[in-house]
C-alpha cells in the first residue's frame, strides 16, 4: 500500500474538519476524492503531505508515518495543493530546477529531469517565460511539472483543474493518466466527469466523514445511478396539446420547446429495455388522437455524467 | 539550504526590490556623506568616516525591513509556503536560506561604500591620514549590525502574511534595539542596573566596535540576538503544526 490514512481526525477550534476517516491507496490506483466544499477534502491532503499535523490518528506514505518521518515522506510525494501557488517572479525553468534541487536533483540529472517535464506538460514554448506572464492553463501545468519531477511514488493532487477551459482541462487529465501509471494518486475534484474520465475508485466525504468508498463501477451499479430518467425530444407537425402525454404513467413532465417541440420528462428508474416500450407507447399514444408525430430523440440515457452528481448530491446533501 | 538562497537571490535580481534598495541606499548615504552641508566630509575638517557609521544604522533600520519584509509573508500570502514546507526540506535550512540571502543584498549595498574610504584616504592630508583600524572596526560593527536587523526583520516577517505589518513591526524592533534600550537606560530611575540594560541594546556594542576594538563580548552580544531572532522565527514556522 503506498497510502494508508489511519482513523485520521483535524479538529479547528470546536469545528471537526476531518472526522475519523480511513482509506488506503494502491500503486497504479487513481483515487477520485470528492466532497463539497468545506468538506475537509484539502485537509485531509494536507495532512497527508505533513503540512498540517493531525489532532488524532496517523497517515503512513510508502511506509513511513507522517509524523515521525516528514523528510522522507516529502520525498516520497509530490504534491499540488489548492489554488497552485507558484514563484510568479521566476522564469519555468528556473522554477522547476529550484523545486527539482529541493528534490535533492543534482547537475545532470537535474538538467535532464527538468527538460522532460518541460516537453511531458508541454510547457516548451513557455520555457523561457516568467510564471506570472503565463495563463491559468500554462501554470496549471508547471503545477504538476513540480509535483512530478522526483518521479515519485504517491501522488497528491488538489483541485488540478479548476478554472481550466474545457480544452485545458482534457489535456491536463490526459498528462495525469499518462504519467501516473504506475504511482498512488489521490486527486480531489468537485467535477464528477472527471472522476468518470480518470478515476478508478471514489471516496465521498461530507463534513468531514467518509459516506462511500467504491469503484466508480460499484457506485454506478448500486441502482442509485440510475436516479435520474430519460428525457426525450418530440417533435410534430403542428403544435398539439401536450397534455395528452401525460396520461402515461411513465410520464413526469413535459415541457414544451420552440418550433412544435416538446421535452418528455419520464420517471426514476428506467431499464433500457423498457425505452423501446416507452417508444411504442409514444407512437400509438399520437397516432391514437391523431398526432402527427414526426420526429423522437433520446436526449439524455442513464450513461450521462449528470447521474453521477445525483449520487453525489444524494450522498451530502442530506445531512447538512 | 544553498538551492533556497540561490533561488531568493534569482528572486531579488528578478524584481525591482534589490536595486531599488541598493539604489536609495547608496544615493541617501552618497548625499549625506558628500552633498548636505551638515553632515558632509568636505565640510568637517576631519579625514573619518563617522558619519557612515553613524547615520548608516538610521539608513538600514529602513532599508533592512524593506529587503526582508516579503521573505515569509509573501509566501505565505501566496501560498507558496506549503509548497516549501512539503518539500524535503528543514524549517531551518528554509530559514537560513532566507536569512542569508538577505543578509547578501545587505552586505552588496555595504561593498560600495568602500570607495568612500579609498576617496577620504586619498583626500587626507597627509594622505593616508585616516584611522584604518576603526574604519575595520566600524565596518565589522555596521555589518553585524546590518545581520541583527536582517535577524529582526526575518522574524517581523514570519509572523503575518501582510508585508506592510512585518515592514512596521521590524522597523520598530529594530529602533528598540538601536536606540530604545540606552534611551531606557538614560531615564533616572535604574540606578545601577542602568548600565546593565544600556547593553541590552545594540547602540552600546556598535559604539564599542566603532572604536576599533574587536572584542568578543560585543561578537558574543550579535550571534546572540541573531539566533534567538532566528529560533524565534523557527518557533513562528513551527507553529503550523501546534
Amino acid at each position: 500500500m503506498s497510502i494508508i490514512v489511519q482513523d485520521l481526525s483535524k479538529v479547528f477550534g470546536k469545528q471537526k474538519a476531518v472526522d475519523q476517516i480511513s482509506f488506503q491507496v494502491r500503486p497504479g490506483e487513481i483515487l477520485g476524492f470528492l466532497g463539497p466544499n468545506g468538506a475537509g477534502k484539502s485537509t485531509t491532503m494536507k495532512m497527508a503531505t505533513g503540512y498540517l499535523s493531525p489532532t488524532s490518528g496517523n497517515v503512513e506514505i510508502c511506509g513511513f508515518d507522517v509524523m515521525e518521518n516528514s523528510l522522507e515522506v516529502r520525498k516520497h510525494i509530490g504534491y499540488l495543493p489548492e489554488h497552485n501557488p507558484l514563484y510568479l517572479d521566476l522564469y519555468v525553468h528556473e522554477y522547476l530546477r529550484f523545486i527539482g534541487s529541493l528534490h535533492g536533483l543534482r547537475s545532470i540529472g537535474l538538467k535532464s529531469r527538468v527538460a522532460e517535464m518541460i516537453h511531458l506538460c508541454g510547457l516548451t514554448r513557455e520555457q523561457n517565460k516568467k510564471i506570472g506572464a503565463l495563463s491559468k492553463g500554462y501554470r496549471q501545468r508547471i503545477g504538476l511539472a513540480q509535483a512530478l519531477i522526483h518521479d515519485p511514488p504517491v501522488l497528491i493532487l488538489d483541485e488540478p483543474t479548476t478554472g481550466l477551459d474545457p480544452n485545458q482541462i482534457t489535456e491536463i487529465r490526459q498528462l495525469i493518466k499518462n504519467v501516473c501509471q504506475r504511482k498512488a494518486v489521490v486527486f480531489s475534484t468537485h467535477i464528477m466527469q472527471e472522476v468518470q474520465a480518470l478515476c478508478h475508485r471514489v471516496l465521498i466525504i461530507n463534513q468531514g466523514k467518509i459516506v462511500t468508498d467504491s469503484t466508480l463501477k460499484e457506485l454506478q451499479n448500486n441502482g442509485q445511478v440510475q436516479a435520474s430518467g430519460f428525457e426525450i425530444e418530440l417533435e410534430f407537425a403542428r403544435t398539439v396539446n401536450e397534455q395528452i402525454f401525460l396520461t402515461l404513467k411513465e410520464i413526469k413532465d413535459i415541457i414544451p420547446l420552440s418550433g412544435n417541440k416538446y421535452l418528455l420528462k419520464t420517471i426514476k428508474n428506467k431499464q433500457d429495455e423498457r425505452l423501446t416500450e416507452l417508444r411504442h407507447l409514444l407512437f400509438s399514444l399520437a397516432a391514437k388522437h391523431d398526432l402527427p408525430l414526426i420526429g423522437l430523440r433520446l436526449v439524455n440515457s442513464k450513461s450521462d455524467p449528470q447521474s453521477l452528481e445525483e449520487i453525489f448530491r444524494k450522498l451530502t446533501v442530506t445531512n447538512s | 539550504m544553498i538551492y533556497i538562497l540561490k533561488k531568493e537571490l534569482n528572486s531579488f535580481l528578478n524584481s525591482l526590490i534589490a536595486y531599488v534598495v541598493i539604489g536609495v541606499f547608496l544615493t541617501g548615504i552618497g548625499l549625506l556623506m558628500w552633498v548636505f552641508p551638515e553632515t558632509s566630509v568636505l565640510n568637517y575638517g576631519y579625514a573619518d568616516m563617522s558619519t557612515l557609521f553613524s547615520l548608516g544604522p538610521y539608513v538600514l533600520m529602513f532599508l533592512i525591513p524593506a529587503i526582508t519584509m516579503r521573505s515569509f509573508s509573501e509566501e505565505k500570502k501566496s501560498g507558496t509556503m506549503e509548497l516549501l514546507l512539503t518539500r524535503p526540506v528543514t524549517d531551518s535550512q528554509i530559514i537560513l536560506g532566507k536569512y542569508l540571502a538577505d543578509f547578501l543584498i545587505v552586505i552588496f549595498s555595504l561593498v560600495p561604500t568602500l570607495i568612500y574610504y579609498y576617496s577620504i584616504y586619498q583626500l587626507g592630508s597627509p594622505t593616508g591620514n585616516i584611522d584604518t583600524a576603526g574604519v575595520i572596526g566600524s565596518y565589522i560593527g555596521l555589518i553585524l549590525l546590518g545581520a541583527t536587523f536582517t535577524a529582526i526583520g526575518i522574524w517581523a516577517s514570519s509572523l503575518n502574511e501582510n508585508q506592510i505589518i512585518a515592514f512596521i513591526i521590524a522597523v520598530f524592533l529594530c529602533f528598540i534595539f538601536y536606540e530604545g534600550f540606552s534611551a531606557l537606560a538614560a531615564m533616572d530611575i535604574w540606578g545601577k542596573s542602568a548600565y546593565l540594560i544600556e547593553q541590552f541594546g545594540i547602540s552600546y556594542h556598535y559604539q564599542a566596535m566603532s572604536r576599533g576594538l574587536i572584542d568578543s563580548r560585543n561578537l558574543i552580544y550579535f550571534f546572540s540576538v541573531i539566533s534567538f531572532m532566528l529560533m524565534l522565527t523557527q518557533l513562528v514556522l513551527g507553529s503550523r503544526k501546534w
